[in-house]
C-alpha cells in the first residue's frame, strides 16, 4: 500500500497486486487507487470498526450463530451505507485497509483483527448465492471443485454413510452440492473422521466449503498483516507522524483497556456506599444513568446493561446488585414482578445463568459506538448529548466554568474520551491523560481520593 | 578369516560386530547405494532441474558404543557417508528430516534472523510396536514376539496400507521390520514429505480408534448409527484375522481369566451372565471341534447379533473385535517432522536381526523369527570367501540379497520413475514462467 499526501486533507491510496471481485465479497488482495478525503479515511474506518466490535460482543454473549449473523448483517447494511450504491465496495475495501493499518502493529491487535475480519468474511460469504460463491472460488483460483452428477452418483452411498456416522443424518446428501478439496484443507474433519476422503481428496458439502474459504481468507490476511507492518514501519511511519498516525493510534485504543470484570482493589462495594460513590467517583455516563434511575425508578435495557456491568466492575456483589435494582424499581414495581422479569438478567450478567460467561463491563469505545434511542439514557454523554444538555450535566457535577469550557471544546472536536478526562481533571483537580473505560475513571477517582484522605490524616497527626 | 559366529547372542557383542563390520565392512553389507538413491529423490542426476544440495541437508544421527548419540550429521554424497561411518563406527543409524540448510551449519541461523533452521520435508512415518498390544496378548509380553501374536502386525500393515493408498492417494510406501517387535512405515510421496505437523497429526487421528489406558475398561468406543466407510472397510479385515488368528492363538475365551476381559466389553449384564453360565461348565467345551474359543465366540456372537438386544449392545460386537485387532499407532512418532527414525537395513542390537523390508501384499508370509541375522550374514560371507573383483556385490551373495532386491523392485524403482517425472515437470513450469516474464518486458 502507498500513501501520497496530495494535500493534508486528502489521502491517495494505491496498492499493488491483482483485482477485486465481481462478487460483493472481497478477499482484499489489493486496495483500489483512489483519493480519499481524510474525514472519510477516519469515518469509514470507524463505521467498519463498529461492525467488528459488534461481532465480538455478539460472539461473547453466546448468541446462536444465526442470531449473530442476522445482527451483523443488519449492522453492516446500516453502517457501510454510502451515498451512491457503487461506492459500497469502495467503502468496504477502503475501510478494511485502513483498519489493517491500525491493527498491524502488535501481535494482540493483529490477532483481534484477524478473528473479527474472518468472522465477518465468513458471514458475508455464507450469504452469497451458490453461483457467486463458485465465481469467487474460480476467480481466486482456489483448488475446490464442485463434483459432477456422475461422480456424485458413484459415491452417494459412502457420503451418506459418513453423514450418518457423524450424526448428521443422511437426508442432507441429496440436496447439498459437494465440493472436492485437497484433504489438507479440512484437517479437522479428517482427524475426527467427519468427512469422506478418497485418493487425497475430501468431499465436503457446501456448508463446509464456507469454513474452508474462510480459513483460506484468514491465512492470507495473516500474512498480509505482517507485510503491512513491515512496509508501514519502513516506508511511511516517519512521514505520516503528524497526519495519519494519530488517527490510527486513536482507532487502535478500542480495547486496550484492562479487564474490569473484577474490581481491581478487590474490595467489595456495599449498597450504602453507592450513593456517595456515585456523586463523587462515577464518570458522567454512569452518574447520569444512576440519577435517571433514581428519578424514573426505571431504566431501559441498554441503560441497565451499561450501569449494571459497571457496578459489577467496581465490586458490587450479586446479592447487593439484586437488592439495588429491586429497591430502585420498587416504587413502580412489586418485588415479585422484578424477580420474575428482571432478576434473571442481573444474574446473567454475573455469570450465574445460561452460558455462565462473566461479562465484562463496557469500554468507552463500545459505549461511544452505541446508539441510544428515544427513552434511553445510556451511551456516552459527550457524544450523545446535545451541547445544552451536556453543559447542564457538567454544571450539575459542580465543575468550574473554566473546566466546563475545556470539556465542551474537546467535545466539539469529537475527542470524547479527552472530554471525559477533562471532566475528571475538573472534578478532582489532578492530571488525567485519557479515559478508556468507565471503570478506569472510577479506580483513578478512588485512588486519588484515598491518597487525599491519607495526606489529610498525616497532616493532622503531624500538627 | 573370521571365527564362527553362531554363538553371537550377547547384545554387546552384536553392537561391537555391527559397528566394526556391518556398516564399514569392505564388502559393504549395508546397501549404501540404494539408500542414497532413495533419499536423494532423483536429485542425484544430471538433469538441470536437480537440486544437488538435497543430500547435504538431510539429517542423520548415529548411535555409537556406550550409547553415545550424535545428531545433525549430514553428507554431501555416498563416499562422504561411508567415510564418516567408517571413522565413527556407529551401530545404529537414524534418518531425520530434510532441512532448509545443512544441519551441520545450523548454528549460523539461530537467534531470530529471518532464516531459522527448520525442516522442509520429511517422509510421513508410522511406528507400530507390539508392546502397545500387551493388554490383549496372552502368548508373550514385553519384548518377545512369536508367530501367534505377529498377525496383529499384519492387520496393522493391511489397514494402514489400504488407508494410505486408497483414502489419501499415496503410492510410495516402504514397510520395514523394526528388528524386534514391530514395523515401520515410510510414506515417501512428495505430497507426504511436504505435510505440515498438523496434517500428520490429523492423518494419525484419522487412523486412531483405540484410546485409553489401564484405568479405562472400554478403549474402543463406537458412537453413531453407522461406521465411517474407512472403519467399515477396516472391520472386514479385522473380523477375518480375529476369527482366524487372534481368537484361537490368544485363547481369548478358553479360561475364566481370559473370557472375563472380553465380557467386560459387553454392556449388558444379562448377556454377560448368560455367557458365564454356559462357559463355566467346562465339560461341554471339550466336545467342540473348532476349539473352545471358536465355539464360545459363536455363542457370544449369536447373543450380540440377536434382534432382542439394543443397538449399543449390538455395537459392542464390533467394539470387541476392534479392541483386539485395530492398529495402535504411536502418535508421537508420526506427528513431528523432526522425529528421527531408524534406517532400514540396520541391525537390531538385541536380536541381531536385520530390519528388512516387508511386502504389504505378501505380509502374511513374512516370518519375523526367520529374518537374516548378523551372525548368519557373516557366516555366509565367511563361507563364500572374499573374492576380489567379482561382478556381484558381497551382499548379493548373502541372505541380504533378496531383501535388497525387494526394496529395489517394489519400492525404489517406482519411486525413481515418479521422481524423474516430477523434476522434469517442475523444471518445465519454471522455464515457462521465465519466458512469460521476459516476454512482458517488451
Amino acid at each position: 500500500m502507498e500513501f501520497r499526501s496530495k494535500s493534508s486533507s486528502v489521502v491517495a491510496v494505491k496498492a499493488y497486486g491483482g483485482g477485486a471481485g465481481k462478487s460483493k465479497v472481497s478477499m482484499y488482495l489489493v486496495a483500489p487507487e483512489a483519493d480519499v478525503a481524510i474525514e472519510d479515511f477516519e469515518q469509514y474506518a470507524l463505521d467498519r470498526l463498529h461492525v467488528l466490535i459488534a461481532i465480538e460482543e455478539n460472539r461473547s454473549r453466546g448468541k446462536r450463530a444465526e442470531d449473530v449473523e442476522a445482527a451483523v448483517m443488519d449492522l453492516w447494511r446500516k453502517h457501510m451505507r454510502t451515498v451512491q450504491s457503487d461506492d459500497l465496495l469502495q467503502k468496504d475495501v477502503i475501510s478494511h485497509f485502513v483498519l489493517r493499518l491500525v491493527h498491524c502493529r502488535t501481535e494482540e491487535l493483529r490477532r483481534w483483527f484477524l478473528e473479527m475480519e474472518t468472522a465477518l468474511f465468513r458471514i458475508r460469504f455464507r450469504m452469497e448465492s451458490p453461483e457467486l460463491q463458485k465465481a469467487f472460488i474460480e476467480e481466486h483460483k482456489l483448488p475446490y471443485k464442485i463434483i459432477s452428477a456422475a461422480e456424485f452418483d458413484g459415491m452417494k452411498e459412502k457420503l451418506a454413510q459418513v453423514m450418518r456416522a457423524s450424526g448428521q443424518g443422511a437426508g442432507l446428501v441429496g440436496e447439498t452440492a459437494f465440493y472436492k478439496v485437497p484433504f489438507e484443507e479440512v484437517l479437522d474433519l479428517v482427524a475426527t473422521r467427519k468427512v469422506y476422503i478418497h485418493q487425497g481428496h475430501a468431499y465436503v458439502p457446501r456448508e463446509q466449503l464456507v469454513t474452508i474459504v474462510a480459513n483460506h481468507f484468514r491465512s492470507m490476511l495473516s500474512q498480509a498483516l505482517v507485510l503491512t507492518n513491515r512496509n508501514w514501519t519502513a516506508m511511511f511511519a516517519a512521514q505520516e507522524e503528524d497526519r495519519l498516525t494519530p488517527i490510527l493510534e486513536a482507532l487502535s485504543k478500542r480495547y486496550l483497556a484492562p479487564d474490569y470484570s473484577k474490581s481491581a482493589s478487590g474490595s467489595a462495594v456495599t449498597l450504602q456506599e453507592l450513593d456517595g460513590l456515585a456523586m463523587r467517583s462515577f464518570p458522567l455516563c454512569m452518574r447520569h444513568l444512576y440519577l435517571k434511575l433514581q428519578e424514573d425508578r426505571h431504566l431501559r435495557h441498554g441503560g441497565r446493561q451499561q450501569l449494571g456491568l459497571f457496578l459489577k466492575g467496581i465490586g458490587l456483589k450479586l446479592d447487593d446488585a439484586l437488592a439495588f435494582w429491586r429497591g430502585a424499581f420498587a416504587p413502580r414495581m412489586p418485588a415479585e414482578k422484578f424477580d420474575k422479569e428482571y432478576a434473571y438478567n442481573v444474574r446473567h450478567n454475573y455469570g450465574k445463568e445460561g452460558k455462565r460467561t462473566d461479562y465484562t463491563p463496557y469500554s468507552c469505545m463500545y459505549i461511544i459506538m452505541s446508539s441510544p434511542g428515544v427513552g434511553d439514557h445510556h451511551g456516552c454523554p459527550y457524544r450523545h448529548f446535545s451541547p445544552e444538555n451536556l453543559h447542564a450535566a457538567l454544571s450539575g457535577m459542580r465543575l468550574s466554568p473554566k473546566s466546563i469550557d475545556e470539556v465542551m471544546e474537546k467535545t466539539r472536536g469529537r475527542h470524547y474520551q479527552l472530554a471525559c478526562a477533562a471532566t475528571f481533571e475538573g472534578a478532582h483537580s489532578c492530571q488525567c491523560d485519557g479515559i478508556n473505560h468507565p471503570n478506569q475513571y472510577f479506580e483513578q477517582s478512588r485512588k486519588f481520593l484515598k491518597e487525599q484522605a491519607e495526606k489529610a490524616t498525616e497532616m493532622e497527626t503531624d500538627s | 578369516m573370521f571365527c564362527s559366529f553362531e554363538l553371537v547372542r550377547n547384545a554387546a557383542e552384536i553392537v561391537f560386530l555391527v559397528s566394526r563390520f556391518f556398516f564399514s565392512f569392505p564388502g559393504r553389507l549395508f546397501p549404501y547405494a540404494e539408500m542414497y538413491k532413495w533419499l536423494s529423490y532423483g536429485h542425484d542426476g544430471k538433469h538441470p532441474g536437480c537440486d544437488a544440495s538435497i543430500m547435504g541437508r538431510r539429517e542423520f544421527s548415529f548411535t555409537l558404543e556406550h550409547d553415545i548419540y550424535i545428531r545433525y550429521l549430514s553428507f554431501h554424497d555416498v563416499s562422504e557417508m561411508e567415510a564418516t561411518i567408517k571413522s565413527k563406527c556407529p551401530h545404529k543409524i537414524d534418518i531425520g528430516a530434510l532441512y532448509n540448510v545443512e544441519p551441520a551449519k545450523r548454528t549460523a541461523y539461530a537467534g531470530g534472523s529471518d532464516r531459522v533452521f527448520a525442516p522442509v520435508e520429511r517422509e510421513l512415518v508410522f511406528d507400530i510396536d507390539m508392546t502397545d498390544y500387551d493388554d490383549i496378548r496372552t502368548c508373550c509380553s514385553g519384548a518377545d514376539i512369536c508367530l501367534k501374536c505377529w498377525p496383529l502386525m499384519n492387520i496393522a500393515i493391511k489397514i494402514l496400507d489400504t488407508v494410505l493408498r486408497e483414502d489419501f492417494g499415496f503410492e510410495h510406501l516402504l514397510w520395514v521390520y523394526s528388528g524386534r517387535r514391530g514395523v515401520h512405515c515410510w510414506v515417501c510421496d512428495a505430497r507426504a514429505r511436504r505435510l505440515s505437523n498438523e496434517a500428520r497429526s490429523a492423518i494419525t487421528r484419522y487412523l486412531t480408534l483405540y484410546k485409553g489406558n489401564e484405568n479405562t475398561t472400554k478403549k474402543v468406543s463406537l458412537t453413531g448409527p453407522a461406521l465411517h466407510p474407512a472403519l467399515s472397510r477396516a472391520y472386514e479385515i479385522c473380523r477375518t484375522y480375529f476369527e482366524e488368528h487372534i481368537l484361537p492363538n490368544q485363547e481369548l475365551l478358553n479360561s475364566e481369566g481370559h473370557f472375563e476381559k472380553v465380557l467386560e466389553l459387553v454392556p449388558d449384564e444379562s448377556v454377560r451372565a448368560q455367557m458365564r453360565d454356559r462357559w463355566q461348565d467346562n465339560r461341554r467345551a471339550s466336545v467342540a471341534k473348532d476349539g473352545i474359543s471358536a465355539s464360545r465366540w459363536k455363542q457370544l456372537k449369536q447373543a450380540l447379533e440377536s434382534k432382542k438386544v439394543t443397538p449399543s449392545v449390538r455395537r459392542s460386537l464390533e467394539e470387541i473385535i476392534f479392541s483386539y485387532t485395530y492398529p495402535r499407532i504411536d502418535i508421537e512418532v508420526s506427528k513431528h517432522m523432526n522425529h528421527l527414525l531408524k534406517a532400514p537395513f540396520c541391525i537390531h542390537p538385541k536380536t541381531g536381526r536385520v530390519c528388512v523390508p516387508i511386502d504389504p501384499q505378501d505380509c502374511d508370509n513374512f516370518d519375523p523369527t526367520n529374518v537374516p541375522t548378523l551372525a548368519q550374514l557373516l557366516n555366509e560371507l565367511n563361507a563364500e570367501g572374499v573374492k576380489g573383483g567379482s561382478e556381484c556385490r558381497d551382499l548379493d551373495k548373502t541372505s541380504l540379497g533378496a531383501p535388497v532386491r525387494l526394496f529395489q523392485t517394489k519400492f525404489l524403482e517406482p519411486l525413481q520413475r515418479a521422481n524423474k517425472a516430477e523434476i522434469t515437470a517442475l523444471h518445465q513450469e519454471k522455464l515457462q514462467e521465465v519466458s512469460a516474464k521476459t516476454s512482458l518486458s517488451w
